[in-house]
C-alpha cells in the first residue's frame, strides 16, 4: 500500500508528486510510467531535440538529484494496463499490482495514424523521446521528408526540418498553418513564413493513402491525386487521450477522463494533463486541454485535493510554439471564427499583440514576437 | 535561497513573472526570462517555489530550499 499513486511520469504526473511534497505530503509516493527513461519534457522533442541543438538529457525536466530528494519510488518502462477505482488498485504489463489512497491519472495521448502506417519503415509519429531520436536519424540521412498535419506539432517538425536543410513538404486538411487554432490573420503570416523559408505547402487538401515499397514508404497520395514522393513522412494528424488501458474501469471516458471541476475523476481518483477533461468554473464548460502548461497547472490543484483541499481548477489556458524566427505566445481560447484586431506592433513587421473576441467579449490574446505585452494583456479576457 | 534560471530553456510563459514580479521579469520581445533577484527574501520563497513548479519549461531551479 502506498498513499499516492501517479500514472504517467511526464510532464503533469512528476509535477503532481513535486507539489505534493511541497505541500507537506510525507507518505508514499510511487510514480509508475510507461517509458524507461525518467521524466522529460515534451515541448523540446520537436525543436531542440529534433535538431539536434540539444543531447537527449537536457529534456530531462529534472537532475537525478533532484528525483532523489523527492522520495518518491519510480518504477518505469512498465505500462498500466488496468485499473480498479473502489479499490485503487493499478496493474501493469509486468504483472505489479499497485494499491494506492489516491490514484492520478496522467497517462497523457496517443498519437493518430493513418490508415496503413503500421508496420511500415520511413513513417513517424512524434511523441516520445524514442519517436524524436528515431526520426532525427532518419532527417540526418537527408530524405525528402513529407509532414502530414498543420497543426502546432506539424508546423514545427516542418520548421525544424527546414533547419536541418531537408527538402519538406507540408500537407494538411486546414486552408493556412494552424488555422484551426489561430484563424487569420496569424495563420495566414505563419503560413507566408513556411513557404519563405523554403517549405512546399499542400494546403485544404486531404491524404488519400501512403505509398509503399517492400514495406517502406514512398511518398503520400494526396485526395487530388497528387503523389508526393518522400523517404521520410512525419504523421501529425492529432491525438488521443491515453484512455485504452482505462476501458473496463467503469469511469466516464467521453474525451479522455471526465473529471468534476475539482479534476476528480471518482473517490481518490484524479487525472491530470493532456488525458484530463474537467469542468472549467470560469468557462462554464467541460474543457481538454493538449499542451503543456496545463499540465503543471493542474497538477498544482490535483495535489490541493489530494490533501484535502476543495479546489477548482479554473486557468487561463496558455501555449506557445516556435517556428523560424516567430515566437507564439497564446493566452486563453483562440478560434477560427473570433474576430481578430491588432491592438500593438504591426504583423508586417513581424511584432504584434492581437486579441481575439467572440459576441464582443475577449477570449484569447495572441503575441507574435510581443511576449510581454501579450502577457500584460491577459486581463482583457472575459471583458469587452 | 538562490533561484538559478535557464534562459536557454525559458519558452517565454511568464508564468514566474506572474507569480512572483519581485523576483522574475520577461524580455520584451522573445519574452525570456530576466532574473532580478537570485537570493529572494523569505516572505517570497513560497511564491518563487511555485514559480519553479508550474514553469512549463523547467527552466527554473532553487538551492538552498530554507
Amino acid at each position: 500500500m502506498t498513499d499516492v499513486l501517479i500514472v504517467g511520469a511526464s510532464a503533469g504526473g512528476l509535477a503532481v508528486a513535486e507539489a505534493l511534497r511541497r505541500k507537506g505530503h510525507q507518505g508514499g509516493l510511487t510514480v509508475l510510467g510507461a517509458e524507461p527513461h525518467p521524466p522529460y519534457d515534451r515541448p523540446p522533442l520537436s525543436k531542440q531535440v529534433l535538431a539536434g541543438t540539444w543531447e537527449s538529457e537536457q529534456a530531462h525536466l529534472r537532475a537525478e538529484t533532484e528525483l532523489d530528494k523527492l522520495g518518491a519510488t519510480f518504477i518505469l518502462g512498465d505500462p498500466a494496463v488496468r485499473l480498479d477505482p473502489e479499490a485503487r488498485e493499478v496493474s501493469t504489463a509486468s504483472g505489479r499490482t499497485l494499491r494506492a489512497q489516491a490514484v492520478v491519472l496522467a497517462t497523457g495521448l496517443t498519437p493518430s495514424r493513418l490508415p496503413g502506417q503500421d508496420g511500415l519503415a520511413g513513417v513517424h509519429v512524434l511523441r516520445s523521446l524514442d519517436d524524436a531520436l528515431a526520426l532525427r536519424a532518419h532527417l540526418l540521412e537527408g530524405p525528402r521528408l513529407v509532414v502530414v498535419g498543420e497543426g502546432v506539432l506539424g508546423a514545427e517538425v516542418a520548421a525544424t526540418a527546414r533547419g536541418l536543410g531537408l527538402d519538406v513538404t507540408l500537407v494538411g486538411l486546414g486552408r493556412a498553418v494552424l488555422a484551426d487554432q489561430l484563424g487569420d490573420p496569424a495563420a495566414a503570416l505563419l503560413t507566408r513564413k513556411h513557404a519563405e523559408h523554403g517549405v512546399q505547402l499542400r494546403l485544404g487538401v486531404g491524404v488519400q493513402g501512403l505509398a509503399s515499397e517492400s514495406g517502406r514508404v514512398t511518398g503520400v497520395r494526396l485526395a487530388s491525386g497528387e503523389l508526393l514522393p518522400a523517404d521520410a513522412v512525419v504523421v501529425a494528424i492529432g491525438s488521443r487521450p491515453a484512455t485504452g488501458w482505462l476501458g473496463d474501469s467503469g469511469l466516464a471516458l467521453r474525451d479522455g477522463v471526465e473529471c468534476d471541476s475539482r479534476c476528480r475523476a471518482g473517490d481518490g481518483v484524479y487525472a491530470v494533463g493532456d488525458v484530463a477533461s474537467w469542468q472549467h468554473e470560469g468557462l462554464g464548460r467541460r474543457l481538454r486541454l493538449e499542451n503543456r502548461t496545463n499540465a503543471v497547472e493542474q497538477a498544482q490543484v490535483v495535489a490541493a485535493n489530494i490533501l484535502g483541499e476543495d479546489l477548482a481548477y479554473a486557468p487561463v489556458p496558455y501555449f506557445w510554439t516556435d517556428q523560424y524566427d516567430v515566437k507564439l505566445q497564446v493566452h486563453g481560447l483562440p478560434s477560427p471564427e473570433a474576430e481578430v484586431s491588432v491592438v500593438e506592433g504591426d504583423p508586417e513587421q513581424n511584432r504584434f499583440v492581437a486579441l481575439y473576441r467572440l459576441d464582443g467579449v475577449v477570449t484569447a490574446v495572441l503575441g507574435w514576437n510581443m511576449a510581454k505585452a501579450a502577457r500584460l494583456r491577459r486581463d482583457r479576457l472575459g471583458t469587452t | 535561497m538562490n533561484v538559478i534560471v535557464d534562459t536557454d530553456k525559458c519558452c517565454g510563459a511568464g508564468s514566474c513573472v506572474l507569480l512572483a514580479p519581485e523576483v522574475f521579469d520577461q524580455g520584451e520581445e522573445d519574452g525570456i526570462v530576466i532574473l532580478l533577484d537570485p537570493s529572494p527574501a523569505e516572505p517570497l520563497h513560497a511564491a518563487v517555489r511555485e514559480a519553479a513548479a508550474v514553469c512549463p519549461a523547467a527552466a527554473i531551479t532553487l538551492d538552498g530550499q530554507s
